[in-house]
């Protein structure tokens, strides 16, 4: 009877399961050829594993009926907010793919390979029970699931060096960085004799022994590294360039939803007692990602690059709102963590339709020259997505960012709040830099191509959530965020 | 007599020897494989020595599914590092530098 209650707790994760491995078995036998089909029935099975989320997040859940296989999982608002977020992503980046890969900017390896939907669904599956971990070894498992389908993802262009190379550095500093939370996982087992997160925090309580506090500071870098926060960002400009576009966009928006998720959870559950031990660690982290972020992006010419250190400074605001350790805080967190990921979505699909007549693709500054002219609509959804993320009022991104200092500025702790806010200042630069060139430099005219249909609706959708329009969304999202965040603060 | 503490020593010692193999090896990328594998050997003595002091099974549990997962790692990244070499002709640490910045 338990298990039946269990295994209605996982239906999402059951149905991405099953269709995987269905999918998996159409792949080998109808070649690259069913591979668009496969994108909609993974497309499909997102959508519909996402629609059974919206019930309980609505009611919210928390308490021990949100406890699954004997406390293993936990399915609480929380884990369902950052699920609902991971399908979201991951629906946007299948429907962008068939028209990537089916042009010249593949390479030499034309046409989408059947696989890409399949690894999108085990990487999302991994992230689903990651998010939902009550303990060290579900983490472990959903986190490996996620980043093992992810290394192959960076590295899908098999003939394309680049792709390789992104595979490859992915592959190496991911696998470190399992290894390094990992060790410190076992740390903490050892001195504190359990491995779910209830008994790990009853053992840390009162003052930290040497072998806790080492355990600690592994588990953190080891999470840091997940969600690229300096110090440990150093991977992904690289693997941003390297992996194939759609790839990109993946990466920059669930496995992020997903590993800040997971850390949330687990300062907030599993270290919830000791907050002075790793406030000091998570504030440095974030203002060191802003700071860096901002001005690592300065010199880049290529735009995924120059992405890759937005999302790095966007990373360091989500910290910020962990920083402050409470319910507003990680509230905050949610709705920035949302409004990123649109925009994040938004600025990629815009660079995808950066096309050539037969269907090469543009990332460089040189390349976006003067596009007001000759492509004013992806010009001017750019430069929203740009001009949000900076933070410029009116667009959501403001709200966003007004948020996480509300929180910060509420729990006193202006100081940082002031570092954060030059900081951001800085990296108004390179977001402006996208006006000075697309609308007052000589055209380059070579975005030239046609994009697809959905391209063009997921442009403009994103474009119009980020816009003012996009306020009339705060008041729901805020509740979901709010409850969401209320939930990770019981502990059962 | 060997204590736990022995275990702790010879798991923090090979987890030390797995992190310096990456950064300091300059030469071949399968040097760095072999390091990520030190890495996970290191956590699972540390957890199977764990398990048996404190009396509990849970670590052990975990180490095999350590294993597992390690068995998979390895898997795909030797499947990476073919696809690399095709391309490039080359594993030397020093020649993966197409991108930069």
């Amino acid at each position: 009877m338990d298990f039946v209650a269990s295994l209605v707790l996982v239906t999402p994760e059951l149905q991405l399961t099953a269709a995987g491995l269905v999918l998996l078995l159409v792949a080998a036998w109808g070649g690259d050829k069913a591979a668009r089909g496969i994108a909609i029935a993974a497309a499909a099975v997102f959508f519909v594993a996402g629609l059974q989320l919206i019930g309980p997040l609505h009611t919210g859940a928390d308490g021990p009926d949100t406890l699954g296989f004997g406390g293993l999982l936990k399915v609480d608002s929380f884990a369902l907010f950052a699920k609902a977020l991971i399908y979201l992503a991951a629906i946007a980046c299948l429907v962008v793919a068939p028209g990537f890969f089916n042009s010249a900017a593949a390479g030499e390896e034309r046409g989408m390979r059947a696989e890409y939907p399949v690894l999108i669904l085990f990487a999302a599956l991994g992230m689903s029970i990651m998010v939902s971990a009550n303990d060290f070894m579900t983490l472990y498992l959903g986190l490996e699931l996620n980043s093992l389908a992810s290394y192959v993802l960076a590295s899908i262009l098999r003939k394309d060096q680049r792709s390789a190379e992104a595979g490859l550095k992915y592959f190496v500093l991911g696998a470190l960085a399992s290894g390094i939370l990992l060790y410190g996982m076992s740390l903490l087992y050892g001195f504190t004799g359990g491995t779910d997160f209830a008994s790990v925090r009853a053992g840390l309580e009162g003052d930290l022994s040497l072998g806790q506090l080492f355990g600690l500071i592994f588990v953190m870098a080891g999470l840091a590294f997940k969600i690229a926060a300096v110090p440990f960002h150093m991977w992904t400009p690289d693997v941003y360039e390297g992996a194939p576009t759609p790839v990109t966009m993946f990466f920059s928006t669930a496995p992020k939803v997903a590993a800040v998720a997971l850390t949330a959870r687990v300062v907030f559950e599993v270290f919830g007692g000791q907050v002075s031990a790793w406030q000091q660690i998570v504030m440095f982290t974030a203002l060191a990602s802003i700071v860096f972020g901002a001005l690592g992006a300065i010199g880049q010419e290529n735009l995924k690059r120059l992405l890759a250190y937005s999302s790095i400074n966007n990373i360091g605001f989500i910290l910020l709102g962990l920083a402050v350790a409470n319910v507003a805080g990680a509230s905050a967190m949610l709705v920035y963590l949302f409004i990123y990921v649109v925009m994040s979505l938004g600025s990629f699909t815009a660079l995808l339709m950066l096309r050539s007549e037969d269907g090469d693709l543009y990332e460089t500054f040189g390349d976006i020259r003067g596009l007001a002219v000759t492509r004013p609509v992806i010009a001017w959804t750019l430069l929203i997505q740009m001009f949000s993320l900076a933070g410029i009022p009116p667009l959501l991104g403001f709200y966003s960012k007004f948020v996480i200092f509300d929180a910060v500025v509420k729990a006193d702790l202006v100081a940082f709040a002031a570092i954060a806010i030059a900081a951001s200042v800085i990296g108004a630069f390179y977001y402006i830099k996208f006006v000075k060139v697309m609308f007052f430099d000589e055209p380059a005219g070579v975005v030239t191509g046609k994009s697809g249909t959905a391209h063009w609706v997921l442009l403009i959708l994103t474009a119009v959530i980020v816009s003012p329009l996009g306020y009339l969304l705060t008041p729901s999202l805020t509740d979901l965020a709010d409850k969401a965040a209320a939930a990770l603060f019981i502990t059962v | 007599m060997i204590g736990i503490e022995h275990y702790l020593v010879v798991g923090a010692i090979l987890f030390v020897l797995g992190v310096l193999g990456i950064f300091i090896n300059r030469k071949n990328v399968i040097v760095i494989l072999m390091s990520v594998e030190l890495i996970l050997l290191a956590v699972n003595i540390n957890l199977v020595a764990f398990s048996a002091f404190i009396g509990d099974l849970t670590g052990q549990i975990f180490a095999m599914f350590v294993l597992t997962v390690a068995a998979a790692e390895a898997a795909i990244g030797l499947a990476i590092l073919v696809i690399y070499y095709r391309g490039r002709g080359t594993i030397a640490v020093d020649d993966v530098n197409r991108m930069k910045g």
